[in-house]
């Protein structure tokens, strides 16, 4: 090697290695949004106003968001096995309920542990309500920072109702019946599948949140008793898979096939924009993102034959703690990666994608319930109204290490009955030594 | 060479022949032995001490995991869910019919008839034929999986496609009849390897028996029967286990159906996927990986004990 190559690579070694410090901290930011199409304000937002933003006043900090397009499930799994190994993106979207497994598993470190001082003096803290705070909590140690949190119902077709009779402005669901009955009628007018519920394993936790959960709570009973335990056998239980089975199985009244397939949940969309189902049991999500304006599943004119309602107790009354209707909130938000070799920037990142400035700004890609108080609820009559009237009957789901891997067991038995391969009972056994498997006898209780 | 060198004494014949010192061979061997024992070794002994404990990737036992004895074994021969869906005893029947009506009847079965007919053809023809059942061999597992997936879907599907222009009912086989597309995939899929390993040991069957046997006016059909087959009859019994081993093994139907639906698909492979990548249940998945190891071993060892009987004799 010739003395002016050597000089020549020797100067480019040192020149880099003073250049990586010196010059800029690259970060990475995932969510499951993609421009153009699922969460795509979500990914408008930070693309077009979170970065632009944070690098004009940080000029040393490179940020790249990756649009990650597959299932949420898929995305579970590649956070875990990224976190486990030290790879991953610096920051990602993540769902609440995941919080208590990834914590106790190691795979993500608290705020507190991972930033320090920083994060304890965030001026947004006194902005966020400490039920919302804890969405992203688990023993204690706060892990995420919540973007909103969100209620569940039955998204109703006035026109397809008009068309079999019904009233909607009268018509109001105080039971599992009345739904079933519409439903019937609907499917008489030539509705072809008026009635979905989420099931089956495609979903993942849509499944467990917008199915499973909304009918079972309906029967006065959650996935966990009062003690924590996981109940595997109960009356309850039975009553929700013989609801999915009159749907699915028997009468014949939903989509059987949008919830067997991988790509099931962008169908039961399609048939609601369609008008191929005029009952649709989902998130406010569901109005604020897949329907509106502009986005794949718009629904036309949809303030004239979109509306809602509450999801109705299996009999009034006979809810959870009582109650005659039903909803379930839970809470997405961002965590950091444990294993970052910047977190002081990640932080630094992640709290200016949640400030007051940022988060107002997002209200104009997505209008949504913020977590933030000095965030305006936007101007809107839907969310305005669901949020009054289901923020107060809503549940949330056990902050457990287990319920992540026992959801996974409802999605199968909830497949079982929706595809009539096994009966209600057979499914609820299978779901029994599947739950117990995973937590063991002595934390579950069978009532039956 | 053992004729001429008789005055060196043969202490050690290798060693005469050696182009490098102990030290220096050795110096040479270990890149490649400390890749193989950081791949291969370590993973293989770490597998099998995971499968005594409960290490999971998420919630408590991920920090901290417990040594379980045999507790993953006894779980999944647990008789009590032993044959219940979902469970391992499932996948393992399941698995075994799959191998049977795949490819033993299958592939085995089509790979011999496939042989034997070429064998008559004109050249030309032959080629084609193998170009296409090898093409379905050598290509990539993702290309076909989605291939055949394009290829079934109901609503756009190529299948469904014909049978609507030809006046039939369409049919919704990735959702009706999981089981049997993942047979009839696997089966197009390897039919080739069987079809090459028959043609080549009808090719080395001499002319003239057959030529013989036109003589004294042999059907086809019987000189298949009794030329034919007694002859390649070593190479169906290779065949045979090779082809078990690779479909015990495979994981490509996933690609068609994610192992469902309701598990109606989950062969072994996929179970063990399921349980350690999608429940994170690393214990009880090295578990079934050590179980799956055993009966590879098995099947391993009845292939080797086989061709130590045909050395000799040939």
């Amino acid at each position: 090697m010739s003395n002016r190559i050597r000089a020549l690579a020797l100067g480019l070694v040192s020149a880099t290695a003073m250049a990586v410090p010196a010059f800029a901290v690259d970060l990475e930011i995932t969510c499951r949004c993609v421009i153009g199409g699922v969460n795509s304000a979500t990914a408008q937002w930070i693309e077009e106003s979170v970065i632009p933003g944070f690098t004009a006043a940080n000029p040393g900090i490179n940020v790249t968001l990756n649009q990650f397009g597959g299932e949420d499930a898929q995305l579970t799994q590649q956070l875990a096995l990224d976190f486990s190994t030290g790879a991953g993106p610096d920051i990602s979207g993540f769902d609440g309920f995941l919080i208590p497994s990834f914590a106790e598993g190691g795979l993500l470190k608290s705020l507190d542990e991972l930033i320090g001082e920083d994060y304890a003096n965030w001026e947004g803290w006194d902005h966020i309500s400490p039920g919302i705070r804890s969405i992203l909590s688990y023993g204690g140690e706060t892990y995420g920072v919540g973007l909103g949190t969100d209620v569940r119902m039955v998204f109703v077709r006035k026109d397809l109702f008009d068309k079999a009779g019904i009233d909607t402005a009268t018509w109001n669901p105080t039971s599992w019946a009345d739904l079933i009955d519409a439903a019937k009628k609907l499917k008489e007018a030539g509705v072809e599948a008026p009635l979905q519920l989420n099931a089956g394993v495609a979903m993942g936790e849509a499944t467990t949140m917008q199915g499973y959960w909304m009918a079972l709570l309906g029967t006065g009973e959650g996935v966990t008793n009062d003690d924590g335990k996981f109940i595997v056998g109960s009356q309850a239980i039975l009553d929700t898979l013989n609801l999915y089975k009159t749907i699915y199985v028997d009468d014949g009244l939903g989509d059987q096939r949008a919830q067997l397939l991988a790509d099931g949940r962008n169908r039961t969309f399609a048939n609601f924009r369609d008008g191929k189902t005029a009952m649709l049991v989902e998130g406010d999500w569901f109005y604020r993102s897949v329907t509106a304006p502009g986005a794949e599943f718009e629904v036309k004119d949809r303030d004239n034959v979109m509306t809602w309602k509450k999801m109705p107790a299996q009999e009034p009354g006979k809810g959870i703690r009582g109650q005659d209707a039903v909803s379930i909130s839970g809470g997405t938000g961002y965590v950091i990666n444990p294993n970052t070799d910047s977190p002081k920037e990640a932080w630094q990142f992640l709290s200016f994608m949640m400030s007051q400035e940022q988060m107002t700004a997002f209200q104009g890609f997505s209008p949504g319930i913020r977590s933030r108080d000095d965030v305006a609820i936007p101007d809107n009559a839907f969310l305005t109204e669901t949020s009054q009237a289901l923020l107060p009957i809503t549940t949330a789901r056990p902050n457990n290490a287990h319920y992540n891997a026992v959801s996974q067991e409802i999605q199968r038995m909830t497949e079982a009955v929706v595809s009539g391969e096994l009966s209600p009972e057979d499914a609820m056994a299978q779901y029994r030594s599947a739950v117990i498997a995973i937590v063991g006898e002595e934390n579950t209780v069978s009532t039956l | 060479m053992t004729t001429d060198v008789s005055a060196s004494p043969p202490k050690s014949k290798g060693k005469n022949f050696a182009l490098l010192s102990n030290r220096t061979g050795a110096a040479f061997f270990v890149p490649a032995g400390l890749l193989v024992s950081v791949f291969v070794i370590i993973p293989f002994f770490w597998v099998i001490f995971v499968s005594f404990t409960n290490r999971t990737l998420l919630g408590k036992t991920a920090l901290s995991p417990e040594f379980v004895g045999l507790a993953n074994y006894l779980t999944l021969f647990d008789p009590a869910s032993f044959f219940q869906r979902g469970q391992f005893g499932f996948s393992l029947i399941l698995t075994t019919q799959f191998v049977l009506c795949s490819a033993l009847l299958g592939q085995a079965l089509i790979g011999l008839i496939l042989a034997w007919l070429i064998q008559t053809v004109p050249p030309a023809v032959k080629r084609m034929v193998e170009t296409f059942v090898i093409g379905a061999w050598i290509l990539p597992e993702v290309v076909i999986g989605f291939a055949w997936f394009a290829f079934l879907d109901y609503d756009n599907g190529t299948l469904n496609m014909i049978l609507t222009n030809l006046g039939l009912p369409k049919g919704d086989f990735l959702l009706q009849q999981p089981f049997w597309v993942i047979v009839i995939f696997n089966t197009w899929r390897g039919a080739a390897f069987s079809m090459m390993l028959f043609n080549s040991a009808f090719a080395s069957i001499p002319p003239s028996y057959f030529q013989a046997a036109d003589v004294a006016g042999a059907s086809s059909f019987q000189k298949f029967r009794d030329i034919g087959l007694p002859l390649i009859k070593g190479h169906i019994v290779t065949d045979l286990i090779l082809i078990t081993m690779w479909t015990f093994n495979v994981f490509t139907p996933f690609l068609l159906t994610n192992g469902g639906l309701s598990y109606k698909t989950e062969l072994v492979s996929i179970y063990n996927y399921r349980v350690a990548f999608q429940d994170f249940q690393f214990g009880k998945g090295a578990a079934v990986g050590v179980i799956m190891m055993l009966i590879n071993l098995a099947f391993a060892l009845i292939y080797l004990s086989i061709g130590k009987k045909k050395t000799p004799k040939t």
